[in-house]
């Protein structure tokens, strides 16, 4: 069974009188604990695909289930326990809190979104740090880190409650050759040893490279969809 | 919450010279309203105090429709003997009531065989009078501060104009009930002097000479000032009295008795009104000073974080706890002030108190000004400060509570 299944997905929005048609008659699936990324040129549709996978944005019309659940009929409320429960979000940007610490950063997510013991939650936080590398940096503030470390924390973040999905919106964007491949590298690595679904929205070749199934959107349409290691999937 | 609290002071905390602006101006609002309150709440004390102890006293009983007409001094709606009796039997068994004098206020002419002149007078048992206003012996600026029967107290305005001293024999003639006019010859015991200046003119004398001026062959009173043991129980024990004397019925059975409180036979009660209308302006201010500051403080904390709101609600904080975060931030802002505003604001009043200044009222110098501030005041402020910080931080903390993730993320 898919992890997403998307059906005739189409997303319009409305500029003042002009309407604009970002997603166009969308159909995809992407199964459990797959490496997935969706290229293609800038205002292809790639974030807003994202944003429709991670319950930020409802789709005009068509079906999307996430995780077994119709998303697009949840309320407010419902999409942000959704995406606490299911979801984890990486940033260009990173988007760490910057009065919080890169421990404190991580363990975030378990002190608002959800309920956890505090020996669980310290022993959750000590695992992701060691896993990305962190433990001796997780009193510093996000001013006091680089880039990479920074995305490298944003990726625990994520991980932290343990959701089956990953959305990362250009991930690597902001960060150098090496710096990228590293975080790159470690997203797989968690990938395979967390299960956890990661989908990337990337013009990056580092990424390319290294995803199981490639998506390429053009002007809101999915032109063709490329399994790694052979095949194609049908678009 | 505790991490709710940890993130709303680190954020505070971001920026340090705004947070500590804005605390200042809550703090400063703070104080000034602390200080002004113990000052004016001392002087309008001692107002009330000058008046009621030398006086009215703090509560009087007359026989109904008394008050009404108390300007002309009327002799016909006195209380007769039994009927004070009465009234004294009810007031004996008060054990909140310290001392009570019974009076008969009259008017009269007085003569020094040179000059004369109208008087009003109050007739009293001196060691009672002096029981209920313990200041007035002090307010006898000439001659004995006590007097006996056949004795008189000349107001100083009279004194002055008709050059009267204490020791001279003057002649006061009134008229009773009955209208007929008698006379009886006095010793000038001493001059008192009024409260505002040398204006007024109540003399005293005793109650029996009072009696036999206006030929009562009973003594009756038209006046009974009472003095409480707690000026602060001053309503309950209002409120006491006049239930328990509303039974005590007229043989036309209509209430015999009206009580009322020193607030009803003074006009000086309405510069004590003053003084709260003032004091509540002020508090008005302090208010606005706190709405303003956090509201503006808290609009700017949301416009600055837009990016960081989007990323907290996308990673499934939910709206009530977003709006908590902000909530908390204006709480914490209010809560810094308001301590702060406290010691500081006991602190001053304490530098006043020691500096021991002083002023006057009235004919009274060098009263010590003692500020005081109550712990009901003190609380009722910094409550007051706290909902104000909430209220001023609600409409930010919903602005962010109901962004939409995806736009906030956008935002630049």
């Amino acid at each position: 069974m898919s992890l997403i299944s998307a059906e005739n997905i189409h997303k319009d929005y409305q500029i003042g009188d002009i309407c604009v048609k970002a997603l166009k008659n969308i159909n995809f699936g992407i199964e459990p604990s797959s490496f997935v990324s969706f290229v293609g040129p800038s205002g292809s549709g790639k974030t807003t695909l994202l944003n429709l996978i991670g319950c930020l944005d409802k789709p005009t019309s068509g079906k999307l289930k996430v995780a077994g659940t119709d998303v697009i009929n949840l309320n407010r409320k419902q999409s942000a326990l959704f995406r606490g429960k299911t979801i984890g979000f990486i940033f260009q940007d990173f988007n760490l809190i910057p009065v919080l610490t890169v421990y404190e950063n991580i363990e975030y997510p378990l002190l608002m979104v959800e309920v956890i013991p505090p020996n669980d939650r310290k022993k959750r936080v000590n695992e992701l740090l060691e896993a990305v590398g962190m433990v001796d940096q997780k009193d510093k503030y996000p001013d006091q880190i680089s880039g990479g470390q920074k995305q490298r924390v944003a990726v625990a973040r994520a991980l932290v409650t343990n959701p089956r999905l990953v959305l990362a919106d250009e991930p690597t964007a902001n960060l150098d050759r090496k710096t990228a491949y590293i975080v790159i590298n470690l997203m797989k690595r968690l990938r395979d040893e967390f299960k956890t679904t990661f989908i990337f929205s990337t013009h990056d070749q580092k990424i390319v490279g290294e995803v199981d199934v490639l998506y390429t959107l053009e002007d809101g349409e999915l032109k063709s969809a490329e399994v790694k290691g052979g095949g194609k999937k049908n678009a | 919450m505790r991490n709710l609290f940890k993130i709303a002071v680190r954020n505070l905390m971001r920026y340090k010279r705004r947070t500590l602006l804005t605390i200042s101006l809550i703090t400063i609002g703070v104080v000034f309203v602390l200080v002004f309150i113990s000052i004016s709440g001392s002087f309008k004390n001692m107002m009330i105090g000058q008046i009621t102890d030398s006086l009215v006293g703090h509560i009087q009983v007359h026989r109904k429709g008394y008050l009404a007409a108390t300007e002309n001094m009327p002799l016909d709606l006195n209380l007769k003997f039994s009927e004070f009796k009465q009234l004294e039997n009810t007031l004996n068994k008060q054990s909140e009531i310290e001392a009570y004098s019974p009076r008969i206020k009259l008017g009269g002419m007085l003569s020094n065989f040179v000059a004369t002149s109208n008087i009003s007078l109050i007739a009293v048992y001196p060691d009672m009078e002096f029981k209920t206003l313990p200041l007035l012996p002090s307010k006898i600026i000439n001659g004995e501060k006590n007097f006996n029967r056949g004795e008189i107290i000349i107001p100083q305005l009279l004194a002055e104009g008709m050059n009267i001293k204490a020791g001279n024999v003057v002649v006061v003639v009134a008229t009773n009930n009955d209208g007929s006019v008698n006379g009886k010859q006095f010793k000038v015991a001493g001059i008192v002097e009024r409260l505002f200046g040398p204006s007024g003119r109540n003399g005293y004398i005793h109650i029996e000479d009072a009696a036999e001026l206006l030929r009562m062959e009973e003594i009756e009173v038209n006046e009974v000032a009472i003095r409480l043991k707690n000026f602060d129980m001053l309503n309950p024990i209002n409120q006491k009295l006049e239930k328990l004397l509303s039974k005590e019925l007229s043989q036309q059975g209509k209430p015999l008795f009206e009580v009322h409180t020193w607030e009803k036979l003074t006009p000086f009660y309405t510069i004590s009104r003053m003084i709260d209308v003032m004091t509540f302006f002020i508090k008005l201010m302090l208010t606005a000073i706190v709405l303003i500051s956090i509201m503006n403080v808290m609009i700017m904390a949301v416009y600055e974080r837009i990016r960081e709101i989007g990323t907290i609600a996308a990673i499934g904080t939910l709206p009530g706890k977003i709006l908590s975060m902000f909530i908390i931030e204006g709480l914490c802002l209010g809560v810094a002030g308001v301590a702060i505003g406290n010691i500081m604001g006991m602190l001053i009043i304490f530098i006043i108190n020691s500096l021991r200044f002083t002023f006057n009222f009235g004919m009274v110098t060098g009263l010590l000004l003692s500020a005081k501030i109550h712990p009901a005041d003190l609380l009722s402020i910094s409550v007051t400060v706290i909902i104000v910080s909430i209220i001023a931080s609600l409409e930010p903390a919903f602005k962010a509570s109901k962004m939409e993730p995806i736009k906030a993320l956008r935002h630049i």
